[in-house]
């Protein structure tokens, strides 16, 4: 389904990116743009330095084609790299554009301090105001619903095309500027700065202007720039020894051993490799704020999960109603259901729909008696029910219904509090149900564990990730549903600051992890704000989000593994092309050397194990080698190298070394004896 | 050279670990101040020292600290050794009464023995006087070879040390390095040395009349005493020109395997140590692994080449083994062991000639070096270029695997990666550099002593022994002029700091690191694949530094005398 | 400021202990144990030095085993090998000059083989052996020039026949081999 959604996406924007990134590639030239990405900038010096040589030789009328033919794809090399960049660019400001535009066209209905309604354009909108939007209109910017529900299209941000549900209060309250409303009206407090709102963000982080280099991308690129020194000093000395040996070699030719010998496959792909990265996860539907927080995600090995919701289904579901030894399972059923009917919660329906099986009275509306008054569950009380002219029903924990029945003079039975531990044993959770009687009986409430859940987080722990279940719930609950999703850590009765003191523990000196948490409602953000990878989902509060480094617009709390594993792709794709670049060089090296010595000692033409035909074509076969591996691998850069879930890092290091390692080695051996064949058929190797 | 003479490696290195391994375990005691067998003999004198030198033993240093003082000491040394060369025409123990050096001589070999290189373009004998010998050169074979552990002492800290900007102290350092290991060591070896034959007097020279009636000058010298540390240092200067070769350094096979175990020793065993200091011995394994694979490649090459006797001088009717510039009591095996194990622990003594070994034997002398002496290497200074790869290895595996790159514990940054990438680029660059600007000047070809290609190697070894502070030589380029001196001077200069000064950065770096446990996504660094991939690296990087000089020098050298080509 | 006292402290330090204090030690340990040893293994004939054990002498006489090729003619106060590579002309000219003079000397056709440490300079120009194939193409021109049987001079170089460890190669010491055809009188 999302495949789906993404491709057709990319087909709406694939000419224009393509025409885009076309005008990019050359607009990048400019030598003070280029000069960002230093392994280019030194082709580009190259490029240079062939062209003057070639026009020189024009103009003196000695031999040109064979340096004009380097200087072509030197330029192109070049080029290449800078259409990767501008193509993983484009793919998602093209999105960013569209969106802007969106917005821009929105006209948002204000409501001023006399509750009057004026019509302004959305860009004007600042943090404070309140907005009305009704059925089929664009939400005009981020807020949070004050008033009203609503189902809302994502689908223009998430390209998921099922609506969702957001309502006011709660933690399912944040809406997206740039996306439609399509039913009912609602007022929104707009909860952002002018130019602060999500899409803004969102189109600041595809713009490479304001994207700064992660710490591992600055590594990467002291590795790049070190490893280019380096062989512009073995050029560079080259002719001296050469010299010695009576052999001059041309500059063009130096200039294109340097440009082969540099890790330019690595350096052309490197900006593109980390844009692609930001435009992958927003596939997925998470915008990162922030790319560091894209490559902590990789590095990440304590994951808090909310059991609700992530591991759980999230609603207790009724399985079974337990009687006390005086009472008929009718009656406990009826007042479980009666007192249940107003009970808008997962729970209460689940005990709803169960009693109504149970009485098969499935299909019929049932009415509280009259005159009955519904008393909702509030956290001090830790209760709920209902008062009927006789009688008063309550369900609660078996604390909150010991203390109610306490105050009639009652005790709860022994074989109910025996019931109540057996329920619990078993992880599950035990309604107990009064009325003024005393306890009527317990309704065994069932946490449902995902499907899927259990292989998500056996991928997690391949990883070397530790999943920490984070549960409002007894221990013995904890215990259970955490053994049944195999998960590797729990923490029961947590409370709200719990998560913020697991994230400090586990950050701490001596442990030194790097946490990772998914969180919505507004008493989550200190703890998001903690850990090193903060995913708010987008219906979440925009405390929550504005907390965060990441935003789940799907809000679904399994994403967390999807974003690691991105994270892990992003540094995988740079490693494997750096090892791959850095192996080619052995193979242009066999290439090159040859040519260059063996017509003054033939003796080194042992070198030239390929067998190429001429010099001229062995140094050309090299440098179009070169300069095409770049546009090949362009979609491997932007697609990313699949992390693939192997048994063990070593095993995974291993393949990737096999492919990208000795593949390096290989794959250019055999590509340049091709195209040597080729420019020697086209009768281009002089 | 034959199948004893691989059987004969083989129990070499066998014999080689056996000592070395308890030896690393006894200096990590050393070192972590623990006591060991020494101590009640050694601790007095140890705490006598810091007595009289005001050190306060408690006190630890910072990086730049650490890093203060070690450029102080050195520079001092240097200053100390530089003046009483010069003024050496006026002091005593000056018998054959030398007059004062020249400057360049002079500087360059200032700068040769304090870092540890013992490049000599002087002929000892001739030109410094019995003072100079014992209080300027001698005294810097021990105190270059307790620096260089000093940085690699301070590099394992690094990695030890969470949450803190202290990293031990420099004159603690080095003085347990002297006197716990080096000193007793050399004491063992010298006299060990002098049961054979190797001479210790301070007699002056014997006139004997020899039997054809002729009179021989027998030059005498307190030798052992000298050659027991110039050998466990991984110093290398001789008392002799010709080195190790000489009959009074080493008379007979046996000194030979006590020399070369000697030159091994030490820096196979802080491999060791590495292990016991990190609390993690299969990782020194691991390492040591790495090193005993690029050693024994090495030296496989080099015998294989060695074994083979030069081509034009078989034709004419010549049976046996290239015996040019070899001593025949100690044979080629013994040559080609001593040749690898001098270039890869940046020893510099040798025992033959390598201007007049073989031309792919020459190469693997060369890549040894180029390579950075990484393969066990210089006393100390081996183990932090090894950790540089290691470094660098791990940041590539570390992408490979999705995480950010880690290594014991330690997250490797762009801080770490420039420090580690500094000493790995520059090295091999100035070698290139330097070589260059030697081959493409009147000043660097007239030291030339052979022609064409092999004058390439000349000078590429030269600089190749100079950054690597290695001090060998392809002995027939004439080195000591104002050029080679100062070129020199430089080379060794630069091979040095820009490895211990980026080592001691990188330790104040990781030390203030805390450090992350090790899961099972942290890719194992003491399995088989760790162990490869790390050697792959380092020659991969040599490999493409040197091919195409590499190709140009030894290799057609090498393809030349296959096909009977001669040069004048 | 701290930092250079000690720095000059330490250096001064050491400079007296391991510069004076440790080869005067070493000396004093060599002279009292292995005196022989420690002073050149010097061989002494009727009172007077004929030379060291290690040290190898320029024999010319016909009536004497012969060493190897020494660049420094065994001049023993200035060591040094001939430093020329495999693929120079110099080296090249001065062993087939050598190995003309051996087969002229010891009397060898043309076509015969030469023991390679013989047309060879040796490393140090001090060395004291020669390959036992080397003592036994001299062997001839000994017995002849002594006007001895073949088999005396060959014993007494079976008699001196050294092995070292690394190496297969089996050794003679010359100047012994020659005190020993001294000695035969």
């Amino acid at each position: 389904m999302k495949e789906k959604t993404s491709s057709k996406t990319s087909s709406i924007f694939q000419r224009k990116i393509l025409l885009e990134s076309f005008k990019g590639s050359f607009t990048r030239l400019n030598p003070l743009r280029l000069i960002k990405n230093p392994v280019m900038f030194v082709v580009e010096i190259g490029s240079v330095i062939t062209t003057v040589l070639t026009v020189y030789n024009l103009i003196s009328g000695s031999n040109f084609v064979f340096s004009l033919q380097i200087t072509i794809w030197l330029w192109f090399t070049v080029i290449f790299a800078n259409f990767a960049e501008a193509i993983a660019e484009s793919q998602g400001k093209a999105r960013a554009e569209s969106l802007r535009k969106t917005r821009n066209e929105v006209i948002a209905r204000k409501i001023t301090g006399k509750g009057q309604v004026e019509e302004v354009a959305a860009p004007t909108l600042v943090k404070g105001d309140t907005v009305l939007v009704e059925e089929g209109e664009i939400i005009p910017s981020d807020g949070d619903i004050v008033e009203g529900t609503s189902l809302v299209d994502e689908s223009a941000i998430t390209g998921e095309s099922a609506p969702v549900i957001r309502e006011s209060g709660g933690d399912k309250c944040g809406v997206t500027g740039g996306t439609k409303v399509l039913s009912g009206t609602i007022k929104i407090q707009i909860t952002v700065e002018t130019g602060q709102s999500f899409l803004d963000s969102m189109i600041n982080m595809v713009e490479s202007a304001k994207r700064e280099k992660t710490p591992n991308e600055k590594a990467l690129e002291i590795l790049l720039v070190g490893l280019t020194a380096l062989f512009i000093i073995v050029v560079i000395t080259l002719p001296a020894f050469a010299g010695y040996m009576g052999i001059t070699i041309s500059i063009p030719v130096l200039v294109a051993l340097l440009v082969c010998l540099m890790p330019t496959t690595i350096g052309a792909l490197l900006p593109a490799i980390g844009i692609a990265g930001m435009d992958r996860l927003l596939q997925h539907n998470v915008v990162a704020l922030s790319g560091r927080a894209v490559e902590a995600a990789g590095d990440v090995d304590v994951v808090l999960l909310d059991k609700t919701g992530t591991i759980t289904l999230g609603n207790r579901m009724a399985t079974e109603f337990i009687p006390a030894d005086s009472v008929k399972l009718e009656d406990l059923v009826w007042a479980s259901l009666i007192s249940s009917l107003a009970d808008e919660t997962p729970e209460g329906r689940s005990i709803v729909k169960l009693a109504k099986k149970e009485l098969n009275v499935r299909g019929r509306d049932i009415k509280p008696p009259k005159k009955s008054l519904f008393v909702p569950f509030t956290p001090e009380s830790r209760m709920s029910g209902i008062d009927t002219v006789s009688n008063k029903i309550r369900k609660g924990s078996a604390d909150a219904i010991r203390e109610f029945v306490k105050t009639l003079d009652k005790t709860m039975p022994e074989k109910m509090k025996k019931v109540v531990e057996d329920v619990s044993i078993k992880g599950d959770t035990p309604l107990v149900v009064a009325n003024e009687n005393g306890v009527m009986g317990v309704i065994r409430l069932k946490d449902i564990v995902k499907k899927g859940i259990k292989a998500k987080l056996q991928l997690l722990r391949r990883m070397g990730i530790k999943s920490i279940m984070i549960t409002g719930d007894n221990p013995l609950t904890a215990a259970s549903i955490a053994a049944e999703a195999g998960v590797d850590d729990f923490s029961a009765q947590a409370k709200p600051e719990t998560k913020l003191e697991m994230i400090r523990k586990y950050q701490s000196y001596e442990q030194q992890h790097l946490v990772a948490m998914i969180g919505d409602g507004t008493n989550d953000a200190p703890a998001l704000a903690q850990a090193d990878v903060a995913v708010a989902m987008s219906a979440g509060t925009s405390a929550a989000r504005e907390a965060a480094n990441m935003v789940d617009l799907d809000s679904s709390p399994s994403k967390l593994l999807d974003i690691v594993e991105i994270g892990k792709e992003i540094l995988i794709t740079r490693g494997a092309l750096t090892t791959f670049s850095i192996a080619t060089d052995v193979a242009k090296y066999f290439a090159i050397i040859p040519a260059v010595f063996a017509v003054a000692y033939p003796e080194l033409g042992i070198l030239n194990i390929m067998g190429l035909s001429t010099p001229a074509s062995a140094v050309l076969s090299a440098v179009i080698f070169n300069a095409i591996i770049i546009p090949l691998l362009i979609p491997l850069a932007l697609r990313g190298v699949k992390f693939r879930s192997t048994s063990s890092v070593s095993e995974l290091l291993g393949l990737n070394l096999l492919i990208y390692g000795v593949g390096g080695l290989i794959v250019p051996f055999v590509a340049i004896k091709l195209i040597d064949i080729l420019i020697t058929f086209l009768g281009l190797g002089g | 050279m034959d199948a004893n003479g691989l059987i004969y490696f083989i129990l070499f290195l066998l014999v080689a670990v056996l000592l070395a391994w308890p030896l690393g375990r006894y200096m990590a005691r050393v070192f972590m101040g623990e006591k060991t067998f020494m101590t009640p003999l050694v601790r007095p004198v140890e705490k006598f020292v810091y007595r009289l030198c005001d050190v306060d033993e408690t006190e630890e240093m910072t990086w730049k600290g650490y890093a203060k003082a070690l450029i102080i000491f050195n520079i001092l040394a240097i200053l100390f050794v530089f003046i009483i060369q010069i003024v050496q025409g006026f002091l005593p123990l000056n018998p054959e009464g030398f007059p004062g050096v020249r400057w360049d001589t002079a500087l360059n070999t200032a700068i040769s023995f304090v870092t540890n290189t013992n490049w000599q373009t002087y002929a000892g004998e001739r030109t410094m006087s019995y003072l100079t010998q014992m209080i300027g050169l001698a005294v810097q074979n021990f105190l270059s070879a307790a620096v260089g552990m000093a940085a690699a002492l301070v590099l394992i800290r690094g990695f030890t040390r969470k949450n803190t900007d202290k990293l031990g102290n420099f004159w603690v350092d080095i003085t347990r390095m002297v006197l716990y290991v080096l000193l007793p060591l050399s004491v063992i070896f010298a006299i060990l040395l002098i049961s054979q034959g190797v001479i210790q007097t301070f007699d002056p020279y014997v006139t004997a009349h020899t039997i054809e009636g002729t009179n021989q000058t027998i030059p005498m010298g307190p030798v052992a005493s000298q050659e027991a540390i110039k050998l466990l240092g991984s110093n290398g200067g001789g008392f002799f020109n010709v080195n190790s070769a000489h009959p009074f350094e080493n008379p007979n096979g046996f000194t030979n395997l006590l020399e070369t175990l000697a030159i091994l020793i030490i820096p196979m065993a802080l491999v060791f140590t590495f292990g016991y200091l990190i609390k993690n011995i299969k990782q020194g394994l691991a390492i040591f692994a790495v090193m005993m694979i690029l050693l024994v490649t090495g030296l496989g090459v080099a015998a294989w080449s060695e074994s083979h006797p030069n081509p034009v001088i078989e034709k004419m009717g010549v049976a046996g083994e290239n015996m040019e510039g070899k001593e025949v009591r100690l044979g080629t095996a013994n040559s080609v062991l001593w040749g690898t194990l001098t270039t890869i622990v940046s020893n510099g003594g040798v025992n033959s000639m390598f201007d007049s070994a073989m031309p792919l034997t020459g190469m693997i002398y060369m890549f040894n070096m180029g390579t950075g002496e990484v393969i066990f290497g210089g006393v100390g200074v081996g183990l932090v270029g090894m950790l540089f790869y290691i470094i660098l290895t791990m940041f590539i595996a570390g992408l490979m695997i999705g995480r950010t790159p880690e290594f014991l514990g330690k997250k490797l940054g762009p801080r770490e990666m420039i420090l580690a990438i500094i000493p790995l680029i520059i090295t091999p660059a100035t070698i290139l550099v330097l070589s260059a600007l030697a081959i493409s000047s009147p000043e660097g070809l007239a030291g030339l002593n052979n022609p064409s290609t092999h004058g390439l190697s000349e000078i590429l070894y030269a600089f190749c022994s100079t950054v690597g502070n290695n001090g060998s030589a392809f002995a027939g380029l004439s080195a000591n002029t104002v050029f080679y001196n100062l070129t020199g001077g430089l080379a060794m200069l630069v091979g040095r700091f820009a490895t211990i000064i980026p080592a001691i950065a990188i330790a104040g770096a990781l030390a203030e690191k805390g450090k992350v446990p090790l899961s099972s996504s942290s890719f194992p660094t003491t399995g088989p694949l760790f162990v490869i991939l790390v050697v792959a690296v380092v020659v991969i990087i040599g490999a493409l530094t040197f091919f195409p000089v590499f190709a140009l020098g030894p290799g057609l050298e090498h393809l030349f005398l296959q096909a009977g080509k001669i040069f004048s | 400021m701290k930092t250079l006292k000690n720095a000059v402290m330490v250096f001064a330090v050491f400079t007296l202990l391991l510069g004076v204090v440790y080869p005067v030690a070493v000396t004093a340990v060599a002279q009292l144990a292995f005196p022989h040893q420690a002073n050149g293994d010097l061989i002494v004939e009727n009172g007077a030095i004929v030379g060291s054990e290690l040290v190898g002498q320029n024999f010319t006489g016909p009536q004497y085993f012969h060493g190897r090729p020494s660049v420094i003619d065994y001049n023993s106060t200035t060591s040094s090998g001939s430093n020329l590579g495999p693929t120079n002309q110099k080296l090249i000219d001065e062993v087939s000059q050598r190995i003309h003079e051996i087969k002229q000397e010891e009397g060898l056709n043309s076509s015969a083989t030469v023991p390679s440490d013989m047309v060879l300079s040796s490393a140090s120009g001090l060395e004291p052996y020669i390959s036992l194939d080397s003592a036994m193409i001299q062997v001839p021109r000994i017995a002849k020039a002594r006007g001895i049987n073949e088999a005396e001079v060959v014993k007494i170089v079976n008699e001196n026949e050294e092995h070292s460890i690394g190496s297969s190669t089996t050794v003679v010491n010359v100047l012994k081999l020659n005190l020993a055809l001294n000695n035969l009188k």
